[in-house]
């Protein structure tokens, strides 16, 4: 809402700058958000009399005018507006001036003929277009007659103002008027508003006598009051009144649709005018539109109404989009004489469910949908009609035509001295707190520090007694509040274990290299159905804005393959990243509302160490990526050792490179190198991924840290070397060897796998290191030897093994 | 006897010249072994003892031994000089430019809005609040019906919401968290304190300043006694751990539907320290956080007597503070996560 300091002044007195006024109007509620100097920058702007003009022998457009510019100075000034013509007061921009964007103007020649300055249009001194005038849109403007040659400009166009920007958050409603503001600014202040007494003549014809008026269902309006005005003249409104207008950021267009603006932004209310020759009858009725009815906005658009709509009718047809927007039949033309003023209260939900089907937020809807002050619905119309009468020679017929009437009423509130400084934390006193409740103007009775408050209806958004600690708050001063750390008792402030736990896992995966990233949850559908842990049916938003963002995912490897694939098109090639977050996961169609569980995933690309001047590049592979997963799980410090198992399940995963993670025969997570037609969709070179389903690990029993006997004896190892066939896994000859192992195996560890030359086709050689640890006693050779024959016994019988 | 002497005194004499002519520590052992061996001229000389009468040997013999002591001692100290001089050279020769680059241990980055949210968690913490998080898939009474947005709240407009279905959205921010909580808190067990951080989602067009998806934190403080003045004191203490203790911090008035009286914080511009620029809009004041006692009706909702219990609740935007602290200029760049952006917060 943009206020006009000098219209504000008019009701409150006030002696501060407009900056001082906007920073206290900020702390004490409603925050402004800039201060606009209408005239800041400008520079020798003065009224000039052209006497003469006369076409410019070199142009077929300029004009050569003759203007006065002070009593006793005559300058020419070749203009090349359509415009110009001897007799008008215009905007001259002296040689030496500053107009709009900080443009110098300076004396000049124009094809040869000598130009003392310039001819302004509004737009060049700083005004919008969306405020300019019709008729000076696209020429120079023409000030009154009685504009003073040589004065500066800026009084005569409002320039001289200062234009407060109020950002009016929705409860504040009641500041959408500068009378609303200037309540707001005496209780600020402590100042009385003073609004002028307006007088209205009526002619003793009775508006009833030509119009008749009702409301279907009285809460779609329950205030509704017509006024008839005959013999109207339509012209354009005096400056004074189209200064107010662009000033607040409206168009001036004629008198009769002036005022009604003119009194909008004056009171809040906004007011309708229709022509009353076009109306088609003498009836004006408000009602539900039917599904079948349309009507053509002002805007020349037809629309197909609704039954949620409220409309205005003559009785049959549609003239209205009530509160929203005017048809275009009924419109105030130059030609109109009698005009219907509509003043009305409409019900909140349906105006603003209306506005936005058509896409018509206007400054009326908006102040219908949070509502208007009902105590000036009835004045607001009065004021109109009266100013339509000394603006518009209008004669008002006598009395209002009101189907519904609202009596306003105050509201009573209770509250208490001891509850709000309970609230706030104050030590305010009663006498203090009475002061604010008279400066906001409410009725006020207190006895022993309790106060029966009555709010006028300005201020609807106070209902409760929490709006009145408010009030008084900010009445006080936020700034004045104590600041205190709680006088309460205190409470541990712990990150449970789970949260503790994530926090390691990505320490640790930090610490290994790989950098966290957080991708976006939304995504297509078919990357969500990608890199599934377990098997979940989609959840879609309703209105995507893009089908990029549609789908919730159920992996995290896809985000991640993204983010890899916006590194690699930046040539950032070898990138390790994990993220920790939810997947979304469902198994019916039918469910909505899908589980969210914590997944943890990596990704890498390119070489896990790059090249150095003093080593080799290593690409990452499987059994890097593998040593990763496995630091990783070992946090959780399982009672059961997590397995890998070879797995071609996954569609988007290498069918020979991944495996399955389970624990016990729960499938936790999977591994490997993800599908080179998928890496290729991303532009990737072979890529590694892992993903981890953090809520069945949370949940799977943990070790309890026990504290074990650092062994005292000496470790004994032994190295076997064996020749199997290349279908025989780690996995398979290491479960064998702790089998028969011994009660003294304490571990297993392979340091060598080789095939090729010396070793037949379709073998292998594996060699493992095998060690043998008494905690209580000094192994014997002839104790590990006879343990270590029946681990070689048993590979040779249960894997044909050779040993070398 | 003196010719035997004599020959003693020249061997002497043409040992130690050798000894310390010796080159390295192989020629020194040959001298050694050529000198003092079973087969060298002392072993000789004293061969020819024999020779000698029984008077005579034992001066003879003992003058031998002064010799071999002398020249063994000189082996020696030639020994330990040739040491020294060769762990010199060895030393020279392995000296390093130790201004080539070490080689790299690869460290990750920890995301810049997880650090953000962890040093807010770690001052709530502190002060005895928990983290609390909640669901992202929201039914629709949690995120606004309980928050005292009932349907056709015009609050409303200020959200735009993903929705799944007509009851369940994509959070549009971090309150719902605070309604389940407050439900299920029993007070016997004193007052109700937690932080809620995470991802919300708004119906947006994602630009420079706009994102679907951001980082939000809310925090709630109800008990019997909290007050305004300790809303205050509590985010201007996080504040000030946060964007640093020289920050001016002011509290006004402002709108939420949840909280009533509703608090907007501003602290002091960081590039122009309230003089006005072009990231304070010229304000001097930039908006960090909205905050307020929460709203009775809010507290009702969820089962909590407002004449008994009250006290605030506050939100902030995560992607913000970490724009402001760090000066990115970019939301998107937090979910694009190109290595050169993430790489930077260390
Ligand atoms: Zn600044």
């Amino acid at each position: 809402m943009k206020i006009s300091y000098k219209w504000l002044k008019e009701y409150v007195d006030l002696d501060m700058t407009p900056e001082e006024l906007a920073n206290k109007v900020t702390l004490t509620g409603i925050e402004v958000d800039g201060v606009k100097h209408p005239d800041a920058g400008l520079k020798k702007i003065v009224v000039g009399y052209v006497e003469s003009t006369k076409p410019h022998p070199d142009s077929d457009h300029l004009q050569l005018c003759q203007v006065q510019i002070s009593a006793d100075e005559t300058v020419q000034i070749v203009c090349g507006a359509p415009n110009v013509a001897a007799g008008q007061k215009v905007i001259v921009a002296l040689p030496g001036s500053r107009i709009a964007n900080n443009e110098k103007i300076k004396k000049g020649k124009l094809r040869g003929e000598i130009s003392n300055g310039m001819i302004c249009a509004l737009q060049e001194i700083g005004f919008s277009d969306d405020v300019t005038p019709q008729v000076y849109a696209d020429g120079i403007y023409v000030l009154p007659a009685d504009a003073e040659v040589g004065q500066p400009v800026y009084a005569y166009l409002g320039m001289d103002d200062a234009i407060l920007d109020l950002e009016i958050t929705p409860n504040r409603a009641d500041a959408l008027s500068v009378r609303g503001v200037a309540h707001e600014v005496a209780a600020i202040y402590a100042q009385a508003v003073h609004f002028p007494k307006v007088a209205l003549t009526e002619a003793t014809k009775k508006a009833s006598a030509v119009l008749q008026a009702q409301v279907t269902d009285v809460a779609d309006a329950p205030s509704y009051n017509l006024r008839v005005l005959e013999n109207v003249t339509i012209k354009p409104s005096p400056l004074w009144l189209q200064r107010r207008l662009w000033n607040a950021g409206v168009r001036p267009i004629n008198n009769v649709v002036d005022i009604t603006n003119l009194i909008m932004l004056d009171y809040g209310q906004p007011l309708h005018a229709f022509d009353y020759a076009k109306i088609g009858g003498q009836t004006i009725e408000v009602r539900r539109a039917q599904a079948d009815e349309t009507l053509t906005t002002l805007d020349g658009k037809e629309r197909d109404l609704t039954e949620d709509d409220i409309v205005i009718t003559n009785g049959a047809d549609v003239l209205n989009l009530a509160g929203v927007m005017g048809g275009l039949d009924s419109e105030i033309t130059n030609e109109t004489t009698t005009v219907i003023l509509e003043s009305a209260v409409f019900e909140p939900t349906h105006i603003r469910k209306t506005a936005q089907r058509y896409n018509l937020r206007s400054e009326a809807s908006s102040r219908f949908e949070k509502g208007v002050n009902t105590a000036t619905v009835l004045t607001a119309l009065d004021d109109a009609a009266s100013l339509m009468a000394d603006l518009a020679d209008a004669t008002v017929l006598a009395g209002r035509v009101s189907p519904t009437v609202l009596k306003p009423a105050d509201v009573t509130v209770n509250v208490s001295t001891e509850r709000i400084n309970r609230v706030l934390g104050t030590t305010i006193t009663t006498a203090e707190v009475k002061a604010i409740f008279e400066r906001l103007g409410f009725g006020v009775t207190e006895a022993a520090g309790i106060f029966t408050v009555s709010v006028p209806p300005r201020r609807w958004d106070i209902a409760i007694e929490a709006d009145l600690i408010e009030e008084v708050a900010r009445l006080y001063g936020y700034d004045r509040l104590p600041e205190t750390l709680t006088a309460s008792a205190s409470t541990p402030g712990l990150l449970t274990e789970r949260q503790q736990l994530i926090r390691h896992l990505e320490a640790t995966l930090e610490a290994n290299g790989l950098s966290q990233a957080l991708s976006y949850a939304l995504t297509t559908p078919d990357k969500a159905n990608a890199f599934q842990l377990t098997a979940s049916q989609p959840t879609s938003v309703d209105w995507p804005m893009t089908v990029d963002h549609a789908t919730l995912r159920m992996n995290l490897v896809s985000g991640l393959l993204d983010d890899l694939a916006y590194n690699a098109a930046r040539k950032q090639q070898n990138v390790a990243l994990y993220e920790q977050g939810r997947v979304f996961l469902k198994q019916h169609q039918a469910t909505v509302r899908p589980h969210e569980l914590e997944y943890l995933a990596g990704a890498i690309t390119g070489d896990w160490q790059t090249a150095t001047w003093n080593q080799p590049a290593q690409p990452v592979d499987f059994y890097q990526l593998k040593g990763l997963v496995e630091s990783t799980l070992a946090e959780f410090n399982l009672t059961t050792t997590p397995e890998f198992a070879a797995t071609a399940r996954h569609q988007d995963m290498h069918p020979g490179r991944t495996a399955d993670i389970l624990v016990g025969n729960q499938v936790v997570g999977f591994l490997g190198q993800v599908h080179p037609r998928v890496s290729q969709q991303y532009r990737l070179p072979a890529t590694y991924v892992f993903q981890l389903d953090l809520e069945q690990l949370l949940a799977l029993e943990q070790q309890t840290v026990m504290y074990h006997a650092v062994p005292r004896y000496p470790a004994i190892t032994r190295d076997i070397a064996l020749v199997v066939d290349e279908s025989v896994t780690n996995a398979a000859l290491t479960a064998t060897i702790r089998e028969n192992g011994g009660s003294y195996l304490s571990a297993v560890q392979l340091f060598d796998l080789y095939a090729g030359a010396h070793i037949d086709t379709g073998k292998k050689s594996l060699a493992y290191t095998l060690t043998y640890q008494n905690t209580a006693a000094t192994l014997t050779d002839d104790q590990v030897n006879e343990a270590f024959a029946k681990v070689v016994a048993a590979l040779q019988t249960e894997h044909a093994a050779t040993i070398r | 006897m003196s010719s035997l002497q004599d020959k003693l005194i020249a061997l002497q004499k043409q040992g130690i010249t050798e000894i310390e002519k010796s080159a390295d520590l192989k020629q020194l052992n040959d001298i050694r072994v050529n000198l003092l061996g079973k087969k060298g001229p002392i072993t000789e000389v004293l061969r020819g003892m024999r020779d000698l009468t029984k008077e005579e040997r034992p001066a003879v013999g003992s003058f031998a031994n002064k010799v071999r002591d002398a020249l063994t001692e000189s082996i020696e100290t030639r020994k330990q000089a040739l040491e020294a001089a060769k762990i010199e050279r060895q030393l020279a020769q392995e000296t390093l430019d130790v201004t080539l680059p070490g080689t790299p241990v690869k460290m990750g980055s920890h995301h810049v809005i997880m650090q953000t949210v962890e040093r807010l968690e770690s001052v709530f913490l502190g002060m005895g609040f928990k983290v609390v998080l909640g669901y992202e898939v929201e039914e629709e009474k949690y995120n606004f019906e309980k928050l005292n947005m009932p349907k056709d709240h015009p609050a409303r407009d200020m959200q735009d919401t993903f929705y799944i279905n007509q009851d369940i959205l994509l959070r549009t921010h971090m309150s719902p968290d605070e309604a389940r909580t407050l439900e299920q808190h029993d007070f016997s067990t004193g007052p109700m304190k937690m932080i809620g951080p995470g991802r919300v989602y708004r119906r947006d067009t994602d630009d420079a300043t706009h994102s679907h998806q951001f980082f939000q934190m809310e925090g709630q403080y109800i008990g019997e006694n909290v007050t305004m003045a300790d809303l205050k004191g509590t985010l201007s203490f996080a504040i000030r751990e946060f964007f640093g203790a020289e920050r001016e911090i002011r509290f006004r008035p402002s709108y939420f539907p949840f909280t009533e009286p509703s608090v907007e914080v501003d602290i002091s511009c960081f590039k122009c320290n309230g003089a006005g620029c072009d990231v304070c809009k010229y304000s001097g004041w930039i908006e960090v956080l909205g905050a307020g006692m929460t709203h009775p009706n809010v507290l009702k909702a969820a089962g909590v007597d407002p004449a008994k219990y009250g006290g605030f609740a506050f939100g902030l935007g995560i992607d913000r503070f970490a724009m402001l602290k760090y000066g990115i200029d970019d939301i998107r760049q937090f979910y694009q996560n190109d290595v050169r952006f993430l790489s930077q917060f260390k």
